[in-house]
């Protein structure tokens, strides 16, 4: 279980003070998978930094498992990250020149698995987003939506506590978005992963029966939908807008 | 993470680009290469002089004139007289055999092969001074001295140079268009096989000229003593100083304006030259370290900003700051280790090559390569720490973020 106690994060762009979180309090259970929706600079990817501990609230208090992460060095941060958090890019971040089975072992040095079981645990990995025969491939001979479920095995290797997701449709068609969201609830589903995922695509966001909306840094709502879309399940006519928001606001955004 | 690990990826960084890091440590390789080849060539060349000089033995003094250090840097010279050699000889003859000898330049030919230029008048106890020995024949003797005969003794490469292989005793050669008989051949001794030994009373009636006059007296090159008695060799050369200053009317505080040196002093003039040597390349080494260091330093920055994301990725999936500086610190000890043993075998083979070339004798000792590699691998670390530093110290939201 994670939760936030009125996390606020203030940083400085040149002269600029940004607060891009402002007071965020919210709790998610074990289990649960939810959508956090919003537009660009609303504050979503703060968040997700903070409670993947790859940033730290400049107020408030951050708690996984009912432990605060206040007060934390480099070195416990990583120790959390290591352990108990799995992280899906938009960009993948997957290493060049590395194939996809030693992309997805690369936690594995760090968490100290022994070797041996590296080998086993991350062919099971990239058999859970149904990759296992392209352990052997590099990420150039990937297609972006096999490049993003290497980069979800390798979240999932070191068996998290929480799976977070920074826009893991951005990069991706349709169809590809839909592998990957399939992918997100069959975990849910199945094994009950925690998934936590960004996204600005209110369809995206349907996936799920929880979602968080942002705007400017503060949650405006929280609630809980009726039947969440299955994975491939064509977009409705009025989620057309592949944004949240109007498509004028997006360009101010941008 | 295992070390194994951590360098394989090290060596994985160095593989991808491989031209770059050939690049990075050719700073590195021809450092170490030139102290190696170097500090090979002038222990190779001391040592040659140092055993020429100590199989010359231990009772042996020179007396030179205006050649030695002394008279390079200012002072004065004087000519060395044949006076002189026979005042040494009316006071000290009981104690050494004393050899002097005029050193001139002559043609020499026998038929149109030519040898050596450099033509020695010697005395009988040349021979024996400098232990030489004979490899055929007789040598100068004393009749052959008063008589100013024509006769000469070969050297061994001259002998090959005039002769090639031929039995040169009893044949004729001409020195200066005259001819002379050759009586004797000397053994190889690996220094100053190149002499021609004419009679120097000869020389100095036939071939010398006016070269080897001075108002009117004959002067010598050099007089060599040997002491009969080891012991008795620094005692010797006050008293040679003593009789040469009063040979010249000199005071006894005026600079000697010759040089007197025992072997000793010569080898200890020549470990001093020695460690000047060493410390001169040390420095060369020192720069050419420091610049290799600084190439590398500087592909490392640039490397770490390159892999930016890579670093906040590594960081965002557990890495802790201190395994990020081992592993880049384990890059640039690699390439600069790499080179420093590449470095070393290059410098090995310079040596090697200048050993076959038959210039000097180059040897390689285990203390140069062990110095020149440790030195290598103290620049790795010393300019691989700031920016494997630097990439530690990346945060991992800002440098995921980073394009």
């Amino acid at each position: 279980m994670i939760e936030t106690q009125e996390i606020s994060k203030t940083y400085r762009l040149g002269d600029i003070k940004v607060r891009a979180l402002r007071k965020v309090s919210l709790k998610i259970q074990d289990g649960e998978m939810v959508a956090i929706i919003g537009p660009s600079g609303s504050g979503k990817s703060t968040l997700l930094s903070i409670l993947g501990c790859l940033d730290v609230p400049s107020k408030g208090v951050y708690l996984i498992d009912g432990k605060p992460v206040e007060g934390l060095n480099e070195n416990q941060l990583a120790a959390i990250r290591r352990e108990k958090i799995g992280f899906v890019f938009q960009q993948f971040n997957l290493l060049p020149r590395t194939t996809a089975l030693e992309n997805v072992m690369l936690p594995m040095y760090y968490s100290g698995v022994r070797p041996k079981m590296r080998l086993q645990n991350a062919m099971e990995a990239l058999a859970a987003v149904g990759l296992s025969d392209r352990a052997r491939s590099h990420p150039n001979q990937l297609s972006g939506g096999e490049q993003q479920r290497v980069a979800i095995a390798r979240a999932l290797v070191n068996k998290p506590t929480i799976l977070l997701a920074d826009e893991p449709t951005g990069n991706l068609d349709t169809q590809r978005g839909d592998e990957v969201m399939r992918i997100f609830q069959k975990l849910n589903r199945e094994n009950g992963q925690t998934v936590v995922y960004v996204t600005h695509d209110p369809f995206i966001a349907r996936h799920t029966n929880r979602i968080i909306q942002l705007v400017d840094g503060r949650i405006v709502s929280d609630e809980l939908v009726a039947d969440p879309f299955d994975a491939g399940t064509p977009r409705p006519d009025d989620l057309m807008t592949t944004h949240w928001g109007t498509v004028e606001n997006d360009e101010e955004d941008a | 993470m295992s070390i194994i690990e951590t360098l394989r990826i090290a060596f994985r960084a160095i593989g991808t680009n491989k031209l770059r890091s050939g690049l990075t440590m050719l700073g590195i390789i021809i450092g170490v290469a030139a102290v190696v080849a170097l500090m090979a060539a002038g222990q190779g060349a001391t040592s040659g002089i140092t055993s020429r000089v100590e199989g010359m033995g231990t009772n042996l003094i020179t007396v030179s004139g205006g050649r030695s250090f002394q008279f390079m840097f200012g002072g004065q010279s004087e000519t060395l007289l044949y006076s002189d050699y026979e005042a040494l000889l009316e006071d000290l003859g009981e104690e050494a055999e004393i050899a002097p000898y005029y050193q001139g330049v002559a043609s020499v030919m026998n038929g149109d092969r030519s040898a050596s230029a450099s033509v020695r008048g010697v005395t009988p106890c040349y021979l024996d001074v400098n232990a030489y020995s004979l490899a055929k024949g007789r040598f100068i003797s004393e009749e052959d001295n008063l008589g100013k005969s024509r006769v000469v003794v070969l050297g061994s490469s001259s002998a090959e140079d005039l002769f090639a292989g031929l039995n040169p005793i009893n044949r004729e050669i001409k020195i200066n268009g005259k001819v002379y008989k050759v009586v004797g051949v000397l053994e190889e001794k690996g220094s100053n096989d190149d002499q021609v030994l004419i009679p120097l009373q000869t020389g100095y009636s036939l071939v010398f000229g006016a070269q080897a006059r001075y108002k009117g007296q004959f002067t010598l090159s050099s007089i060599e003593l040997s002491a009969h008695d080891a012991e008795s060799v620094d005692t010797l050369i006050p008293r040679i100083e003593f009789i040469l200053r009063r040979e010249h009317g000199q005071k006894l505080t005026d600079d000697l304006p010759f040089s007197v040196s025992s072997q000793s002093q010569m080898l200890e003039s020549l470990n001093s030259i020695r460690s000047t040597l060493t410390t001169l390349l040390g420095a060369i080494a020192g720069i050419s370290l420091l610049v290799g260091g600084i190439g590398i330093m500087n592909i490392t920055l640039v490397s770490v900003r390159e892999r930016t994301r890579e670093i906040g990725l590594r960081k965002a999936v557990g890495a802790t700051r201190g395994v990020i500086l081992f592993q880049f610190l384990v890059e640039t000890l690699t390439l600069s280790l790499l080179g420093g043993l590449l470095g070393v075998l290059v410098g090995w083979g310079i040596a090697w090559g200048v050993s076959a070339s038959g210039l000097l004798t180059a040897t390689v000792t285990p203390k140069v390569v062990l110095i020149s590699v440790a030195m290598a691998t103290l620049v790795g670390v010393v300019f691989g720490i700031y920016p494997a530093y630097q990439a530690a110290s990346l945060r991992p939201v800002e440098a995921l973020r980073y394009e």
